[in-house]
């Protein structure tokens, strides 16, 4: 079984939950940007959890099916389309040998993704089939695909019946965001006045954001002393405060560490909503504590 | 104050992690105690803790917040912290990295020699006579962060960094000293490169150095720098440099 690509879309890679436990040797996680999306095509598609799939940003692109299975599409709305038929988001369908799906623009929000039955079933390198392309490892060939990759696709007893009935909640993804961050750990290096323009401001995400990191634009937040610090480790969502003033979240493809100043953390619950957040969306931060972001999990 | 009494902050970094600071300078001893409490959470295997970051002055903690909560976790990594320091930061290994200084595999030396006027069979001298000391690992994977570069051989980063620096090459930023272990951009003055691969996705240990690891360049001439290069494309590399 395969995946023949015809047209990789914008910027499409191969991920699952990220390359976890090598970040003490400087190795960054990579991964899904949106996991709530991501467990959800899986589920969809009768895989077992961890499976690698399609991450598709803004433009997904078309992509010829080398052998029946079942395919699932969830996260942004790409408008897909199978042989040019409108094909459903966040539910399971079969596909046939030979036919086309065409995974277009997205109307809101910013990534989708594709499970496929079996899985995407490239090489795993240190655990994990996730492309990291600062590193060019994992993935497919530890790239982005191309015109003519022929993508392997792992073995499936799962027939459609038994998942035919299964459904993802369909997502909106809002223009403003709301996004709820826990403050620090260098929180105390900013003016009550930056914390205050941190929190009560509106922030823009600006062209220059990737899957590294989100790069905001807003009211120069105010510090002590600078920014620079002895560099640190750094999670998925810590928001740093580069020099200027500016803040940038930290997102899945992230360096391991990094030498800015963290104002605060965005909660694990808000994750998957900020990683759709384009270009031109805009940002506010509401502060909470640990103990309440950690009962938003429950 | 002695960086060696100075209490440890805990603080978080999100939902699903912790920072234990110690204090905000690169000092051997605040490094330790990131070490020796890094060392003593995986000696006291804490169920839900997942991963370890050692760095510089401070520990991130990543843990599973629904085995653990931060409250939990804090009042454990406290209590730690504040244990006896025992030697367990350094790992004891000093690493024989063989590096060929200058010609194409070294562009900079030159400049370095017109910026300190020290010549460049000096400059060697000196950059291969010390025992540098991994304070962590980050950047890239492999990259390491060592300490003790003698200050007469320092110099400024390029204004303008360079786009491809290829892997291997070994540098001078500032009053640190390092290798690139992949090709990348960078902006650090190259003095040489190694042959020996400081990370390699193919190998068992991907990653040839770690924290608490110390780290001695040796000269070598560019057609031992291939020799090593071809001996460790067959698996044998890793016999060239020793445990002391």
């Amino acid at each position: 079984m395969a995946i023949r690509v015809i047209n990789p879309g914008a910027l499409t890679t191969v991920q699952d939950i990220g390359r976890t436990g090598y970040q003490e040797l400087g190795m960054p996680c990579s991964g899904v940007m949106d996991t709530c999306a991501y467990q959800a095509a899986n589920t969809l598609v009768g895989n077992k959890h961890g499976e690698a799939v399609l991450e598709f940003t803004l433009f997904g692109g078309i992509y010829q099916i080398e052998e029946d299975a079942i395919l699932a599409l969830t996260g942004a709305d790409m408008a897909p389309l199978l042989d040019g038929a409108a094909c459903p988001m966040n539910r399971p369908f079969p596909v046939r040998r030979g036919q086309i799906l065409m995974v277009g623009t997205a109307l809101s929000g910013c990534r989708s993704y594709l499970a496929v039955s079996g899985g995407i079933d490239v090489p795993t390198v240190l655990g994990s089939r996730s492309t990291n392309l600062k590193c060019a490892i994992g993935g497919f060939e530890g790239r982005a695909l191309k015109v003519g990759d022929l993508l392997p696709v792992g073995v499936s007893s799962i027939i459609y019946r038994e998942v035919a009935d299964r459904f993802a909640p369909e997502r909106i993804f809002p223009e403003m965001l709301t996004v709820r961050a826990i403050g620090g750990p260098q929180e105390d290096l900013f003016t009550e006045q930056g914390r205050k323009t941190f929190y009560t401001g509106t922030y823009t995400v600006s062209q220059e954001s990737d899957r590294m990191g989100c790069r905001l634009r807003g009211a120069a937040i105010e510090s002590r002393h600078g920014t620079d610090i002895v560099s640190d480790a750094i999670v998925f969502g810590s928001i740093q405060v580069t020099p200027a003033g500016q803040p940038i979240i930290l997102l899945a493809d992230r360096q391991t560490t990094g030498g800015y100043a963290k104002i605060a953390t965005v909660c694990t619950a808000d994750l998957p909503a900020l990683a759709q957040a384009r270009p031109g969306y805009t940002i506010h931060f509401q502060k909470i504590t640990v103990e309440e972001a950690q009962k938003l999990l429950q | 104050m002695n960086s060696t009494t100075e209490t440890v902050r805990i603080l978080p970094a999100g939902d699903h992690a912790l920072a234990a600071e110690f204090g905000d300078k690169i000092d051997p001893a605040v490094n330790d105690r990131v070490h020796a409490l890094a060392a003593r959470i995986r000696e006291t295997s804490i169920i839900g803790v997942t991963e370890l970051v050692p760095t510089f002055r401070s520990l991130l903690v990543v843990y599973e917040p629904s085995i653990l909560t931060y409250g939990e976790l804090k009042s454990t990594v406290e209590r730690l912290a504040r244990l006896p320091e025992t030697s367990a930061s350094d790992t004891g290994r000093v690493l024989h990295i063989p590096c060929c200084y200058g010609s194409h595999f070294g562009p900079d030396l030159p400049d370095l020699e017109r910026y300190t006027g020290i010549d460049r069979d000096a400059i060697i001298a000196i950059h291969s006579d010390t025992e540098y000391r991994v304070y962590m690992l980050g950047f890239l994977p492999g990259f390491v962060y060592l300490g003790g570069l003698d200050e007469r051989i320092a110099m400024p980063r390029l204004s303008t960094p360079r786009v491809r620096i290829p892997k291997g090459s070994v540098g001078i930023g500032g009053n640190q000293t390092g290798v690139y272990p992949l090709e990348s951009p960078g902006g650090w003055r190259l003095i040489g490169s190694t042959p020996l691969d400081f990370y390699n996705p193919e190998r068992e240990a991907p990653v040839l150095c770690r924290a608490g690891d110390r780290i001695r360049f040796y000269p070598i001439n560019s057609s031992d720098y291939y020799d090593i290069r071809r001996m460790q494309a067959h698996g044998g590399g890793d016999a060239i440099w020793q445990f002391a």
